[in-house]
């Protein structure tokens, strides 16, 4: 069987096997680094404003950078489907978070 | 103006220091006044690989801490009147490279030579991290090979966030490929990576490609810059990326499997 797949089925080289894994290994390591410091502390800052108004929990909040050819963009994701609405809106938005 | 190149590559035992020394030795060759200094406290090698480690008796640390001036520890090599080596110390303090007292001794370097090479150590700890700070250009030494390839492209971030022309935005330093133990014959093979292929991974300019090359051990056994070597391939390789980085074009040589006749095939060494 093995003879045959290697018939039809021509074997990637060692060094094109090495250029995909490094291709995606480096993709996700950059993307990691290149992320600003700030995004936790704004996604907790955001829970906790957001968190005035409406019930929501940690998870409910994605704060994510993407890249896009020259232009990078600040996603924020904020599901609060099923999320109870406080009454009276809570406090002003000026109070420290 | 003195212009400050790091060789750096964040992996161990690609040839940081072969190439610094090799370097150093072709700038001066080329009429440059030129110093090259061991930023790898604790583990001093270049001066083996220049040839002049029973000539050291001031060092790095000796002159950051005032304990000597800087012309006493610089050691004028003996082959070329442009080349100078400034070793480090073995200290076993990892701390003992204090920035501000670097930065002096490298503000009075600039006054003396037009190229300051700084041989990083391996890693991205403290050593790594001054040597490649004051870059003005980096040389990243990589080896056809996964793990290599992969801690090139960290420094390459590192020098990009954390280099004095980073924190002060300034243009940022000039980066530069140079592919070591290139083996064209497992390329051509598929047993290895292509230059190619690791130009487009790292996506930086290429300034050379070195081939393995056995003269290279030899060099270092001897105590001399390959580029002195002039029977070389790698030699002849680094002369050829020194022109490079000085502007010239050059075409890439070593770069194809060597043709190899009738004789030499049925003879020579497998």
């Amino acid at each position: 069987m093995g003879f045959f797949r290697s018939l039809f089925q021509p074997q990637r080289s060692s060094a094109q096997v090495a250029k995909e894994r490094l291709k995606i290994v480096l993709a996700h390591e950059r993307a990691g680094s290149r992320a600003p410091d700030f995004l936790p502390t704004l996604q907790k800052e955001l829970i906790a404003v957001v968190g005035r108004y409406v019930d929501i929990s940690d998870d409910m909040i994605r704060v994510t950078l993407g890249n896009s050819g020259d232009t990078s963009s600040l996603e924020i994701n904020i599901e609060i489907e099923g999320a109870k609405l406080k009454k009276g809106g809570g406090p002003a938005l000026s109070a420290a978070v | 103006m003195a212009k400050v190149i790091v060789v750096t590559s964040g992996k161990g035992g690609v040839g940081k220091t072969t190439t610094s020394a090799a370097f150093a030795a072709g700038l001066a060759l080329r009429g440059h006044k030129t110093v090259v200094i061991d930023f790898d406290v604790g583990l001093r090698n270049l001066d083996l690989v220049m040839g002049c480690e029973r000539r050291v008796v001031f060092d790095f640390i000796n002159v950051i801490n005032g304990d000597a001036n800087l012309n006493q520890a610089l050691i004028k090599d003996k082959r070329h009147d442009n080349l100078f080596i400034f070793p480090t110390s073995q200290t076993r303090d990892k701390n003992a490279l204090k920035r501000e007292g670097v930065e002096r001794v490298m503000e009075e370097l600039k006054q003396q030579f037009d190229y300051i090479i700084c041989d990083s150590p391996a890693g991205i700890e403290h050593g790594a991290i001054t040597a490649l700070y004051f870059a003005d250009s980096a040389i990243i030494v990589t080896n056809p090979e996964v793990s290599s390839v992969r801690d090139s492209d960290r420094i390459i971030g590192i020098l990009a966030s954390k280099s004095r022309r980073a924190e002060r935005n300034e243009p940022p330093v000039d980066v530069h490929l140079l592919l070591t133990r290139y083996d064209p014959a497992r390329v051509a093979k598929g047993e290895m990576l292509a230059v190619e292929d690791v130009k487009e991974i790292l996506s930086i300019p290429l300034l050379g490609v070195i081939p393995e090359s056995e003269s290279v051990l030899r060099a270092s056994n001897t105590g001399t810059p390959v580029v002195f070597d002039e029977d070389s391939p790698a030699g002849r390789a680094y002369v050829d990326a020194v022109a490079r980085f000085l502007g010239e074009t050059r075409e890439m040589r070593f770069v194809t499997p060597e043709r190899r006749n009738f004789f030499w095939a049925l003879f020579g060494r497998a």
